[in-house]
């Protein structure tokens, strides 16, 4: 009682002032408010918005503690330290070397990640007066787990910091923007420190310090090497368990479909998106295999090696995944209807893979689909509504008819 | 030709305190208030001053847009009180009852040798016209309009709503005469829909009766309209609730305007919910006296999504056959935003298991488990919005004023109380309701 009544004295005793937004995103953390109904409907559904993007936090969790884990072993495995995993629960894998590299090298990412968005969440709160509004949770989360792990924090929180402004709260804060936050962050990374974000070493803890050593390592992703059309290195069991190099939480194909089933079974992410966009993606490749099937690629043509892989796998390679199931399901800058979902998701998948195997730069298309798609979304979903107007005013017209 | 309406979207809200069938006859009260704001839209011109007595049924006030729409007095008394609020805006007239009920007498008429004409007349100088009100808008009929059609809707599928089965047996007389009135008001035809064929009104005459199943919101009328004749732009439909057919039908037959009614009390805060007969206007203390707990209670005059808070010293409003008493949610709850949910009601899975327990009645409060947010989440809301609208897309185009966007998007077709399902659901808390009434409220004034 002592603490309820401690924090409601302080409530009150902050009302209206330029902190108040600030200490109210702390306070609703710890207790639901006491606010009531006025005249509407007098009762509410349990549900609210921290509920919502909590739901989404919890799915990521198993991705981010994979993560952390893959990024020991990948680094012990290119050093040579360690054996490759032969099963999922290897203890070659889920080993303590392997989590304490992932500690700290992850942990910083979050937590810079964390606090530097919700510091300029708070402040356009506190400046606009508003509450703080929960979007930046997920962001929050979503950022590290799409990033290299030797990402350098400094360059994370610039862009962390142009993200939210640029992104979202120039739009108006949560709700308004029409860019996924957390993919403008990333684009930002990607296009402002392109040697970075696009060089083969990023993606595996150390091999950024080892260059030009004698005992240097590589840190390619598959999708990497297929671009430069060497052989595909990795079993179809590793790609879909997650061993294998790549951006922190996208690697677990298995894990992300986890998730996936969790936000279909809430009923916080949409499966209309998720479904239509692997569909899509599948479509794509399967249009590529046929393309090389037919020989109009030949094998030296620089697109053969991503082209002529089997059009089911790039579905576990590369970010597609975790990008179609927490990235592209964001309410606030996909599709809002249900007929401009469908759309939406599956051109995602399409230009995902389309992108995949032509981008010469970066051999890797699902975060630019989903921005394309993205400043897309509201057009989809404008001929979807105006399906329903012209659906009244023929009605009308058969009556008067 | 009868037409049975199913609907499979929608959210059955089951909540404690559901009224047993058993009515008490009370007294005819002390004090009763007729609020103008009862009629949404109607700016009031005041015609029995302070101090004049009144029977029932004589008018207390006519609509400044058309003075043969008079509003009656329900009960017969001394007026004692006008309440004025800002900007001499009337907000109550208080009557003081008679003990011993003198009724005007407007005389018995033979409805089947009336004309159209005649019984519009007649519904105006008796008061009841009021009863009548008009999609779009939501709002009493413009009596100039001619509506392509006319909806009684006779089941209740609202939270814990009065059942029309129940309060309306023995009226079937009085419901007949007052249908066979109203097909007199419109070229097109009368649709009656009704939950079960034992209802009073699945036997009438001369009207298209259909039976309705589903969750709520089947019951609204909005809803039976989009499934039998949906309207068009410029159209207009006129509806009535059955309770006031019961009015119409008794001055037919009787002379008297006697708008007594049966009530339900309903709602966890009552000690036994059950049915009472009262009159609009009455006190609610009067009416609830010793059956209520007064202890942080919300009270409210209708049902808990479109109803009116009132509190304990209020008045039931013109048109509500319904009070319900629910405990008011003023308080903390520790971690309220991430525990496992299990005594609320939720159309996700978030962690709350109402999905688990489809039949289990819930004793909700009035807290509104969440702040106010912009909207996010998107999809939810037509899992429960049954008419072929896109909910959001209108919200949005209500909160913008975007008439021609309005219009497209099927404002014609809705009141406010289709939107209380999504509101209910809303992660946002936003309140579509009030968005709706304003969007309306816009539309009106523009277009007319």
């Amino acid at each position: 009682m002592g603490l309820k009544q401690n924090l409601h004295n302080l409530k009150e005793k902050y009302k209206g002032t330029k902190m108040a937004p600030a200490f109210n995103a702390i306070h609703t953390f710890l207790y639901l408010p006491n606010e009531t109904t006025h005249n509407g409907t007098h009762i509410k559904a349990a549900d609210d918005l921290k509920r919502t993007m909590n739901i989404v936090i919890m799915a990521l969790v198993p991705c981010l503690i994979f993560g952390m884990f893959n990024a020991g072993y990948q680094h012990h495995v290119a050093t040579g330290e360690a054996e490759r995993a032969m099963s999922f629960f290897s203890g070659n894998f889920w080993n303590l070397d392997n989590l304490w590299i992932g500690i700290v090298k992850i942990l910083p990412l979050v937590i810079v990640s964390y606090v530097v968005g919700l510091a300029v969440e708070f402040i356009f709160a506190v400046i606009k007066g508003h509450e703080v509004e929960e979007g930046y949770l997920v962001t929050g989360m979503l950022v590290p787990l799409i990033v290299p792990v030797d990402l350098p924090l400094w360059m994370l929180a610039v862009a962390v910091v142009f993200g939210v402004v640029i992104g979202k709260e120039v739009f108006g804060g949560t709700g308004m923007n029409i860019l996924n936050p957390a993919l403008t962050i990333r684009a930002f990374l990607f296009f402002a420190y392109p040697t970075w974000m696009s060089g083969d070493k990023v993606w595996v803890q150390g091999a950024v310090e080892s260059i030009g050593k004698a005992d240097a390592i590589s840190g390619e992703t598959i999708l990497g090497s297929l671009a430069q059309s060497q052989p595909l290195s990795y079993s179809v069991s590793d790609m879909f368990f997650g061993f294998i190099p790549g951006s922190v939480g996208e690697t677990s194909t298995f894990l992300i479909l986890l998730g996936a089933l969790f936000l279909i079974f809430t009923k916080i992410g949409s499966w209309r998106i998720m479904l239509s966009s692997v569909i899509g993606a599948l479509v794509m490749g399967f249009i590529f295999n046929q393309v090389v099937d037919f020989g109009w690629i030949g094998e030296t043509s620089k697109f053969y090696g991503l082209m002529s892989l089997d059009f089911w796998k790039h579905l576990l390679i590369g970010g597609f995944a975790f990008g179609a199931v927490y990235m592209a399901t964001d309410p606030v800058s996909a599709s809002q209807t249900n007929k401009g979902k469908w759309i939406y998701g599956f051109l995602i998948g399409f230009v995902s893979i389309m992108i995949r195997v032509f981008n010469p730069a970066y051999p890797e298309g699902v975060m630019l689909a989903i921005l394309l798609m993205n400043v897309f979304a509201p057009t989809i979903d404008h001929y979807v509504v105006q399906g329903n107007v012209k659906r009244r005013l023929k009605r009308a017209k058969v009556k008067t008819a | 030709m009868s037409k049975d309406i199913r609907i499979k979207k929608g959210l059955d809200i089951k909540l404690v305190g559901e009224a047993k069938q058993v009515t008490t006859e009370l007294p005819i009260g002390s004090v009763y208030a007729i609020k103008p704001e009862d009629f949404h839209g109607v700016i009031p011109k005041i015609l029995a001053k302070e101090g004049t007595e009144v029977k029932a049924g004589q008018a207390l006030f006519h609509a400044k847009s058309d003075e043969r729409i008079l509003f009656p007095s329900p009960v017969s008394g001394k007026i004692t009180e006008i309440t004025r609020g800002a900007r001499r805006k009337v907000l109550e007239i208080k009557i003081t009852a008679d003990s011993n009920q003198a009724f005007e007498d407007f005389g018995k008429k033979d409805v089947a040798a009336m004309s159209g004409e005649e019984v519009k007349k007649h519904l105006f100088a008796a008061g009841c016209w009021p009863f009548i009100k008009q999609r779009p808008y939501d709002v009493v009929a413009n009596p100039n309009q001619a509506p392509k059609a006319i909806f009684v809707s006779a089941y209740a599928s609202a939270p814990l709503a009065a059942d029309y089965d129940y309060t309306l047996k023995g009226k079937e007389a009085e419901l007949q005469v007052a249908l066979t009135a109203l097909t007199k008001l419109t070229d097109g035809k009368v649709h009656v829909s009704v939950g079960s064929n034992s209802s009073p009104l699945a036997t009438t005459k001369g009207v298209e009766v259909h039976k309705v199943s589903g969750p709520h919101p089947v019951g609204n009328v909005s809803t039976q309209i989009a499934q039998i004749d949906p309207i068009n732009k410029g159209e207009v439909v006129w509806v009535v609730t059955p309770q006031d057919l019961v009015v119409i039908g008794e001055l037919l037959l009787t002379g008297k305007f006697n708008a007594k009614r049966t009530i339900a009390l309903t709602g966890s805060k009552f000690k036994t919910p059950q049915y009472v007969t009262a009159l609009p206007g009455a006190n609610i203390a009067e009416v609830v006296k010793g059956n209520l707990d007064t202890d942080n209670t919300r009270v409210i005059s209708g049902n808990v999504l479109s109803g009116l808070e009132v509190g304990e010293k209020g008045f039931i409003g013109f048109y509500d056959n319904q009070i319900t008493a629910i405990p008011e949610g003023n308080d903390y709850e520790l971690f309220g935003w991430n525990k496992p949910v299990f005594n609320k009601i939720s159309t996700s899975r978030a962690f709350t298991f109402s999905w688990l327990n489809p039949k289990k009645k819930y004793d909700l409060n009035t807290n509104t488990n969440g702040e106010h947010r912009a909207f996010v989440v998107t999809g939810s809301y037509e899992e429960v919005f049954p008419l072929d609208i896109y909910p959001m897309q209108l919200l949005k185009a209500c909160m913008y004023k975007d008439l021609d966007e309005m219009e497209g998007l099927g404002a014609y077709e809705v009141a406010p109380e289709d939107f209380a399902l999504t509101e209910f659901i809303c992660v946002s808390k936003q309140p579509h309701q009030k968005i709706v009434r304003e969007g309306l409220d816009l539309m009106r004034e523009e277009l007319g």
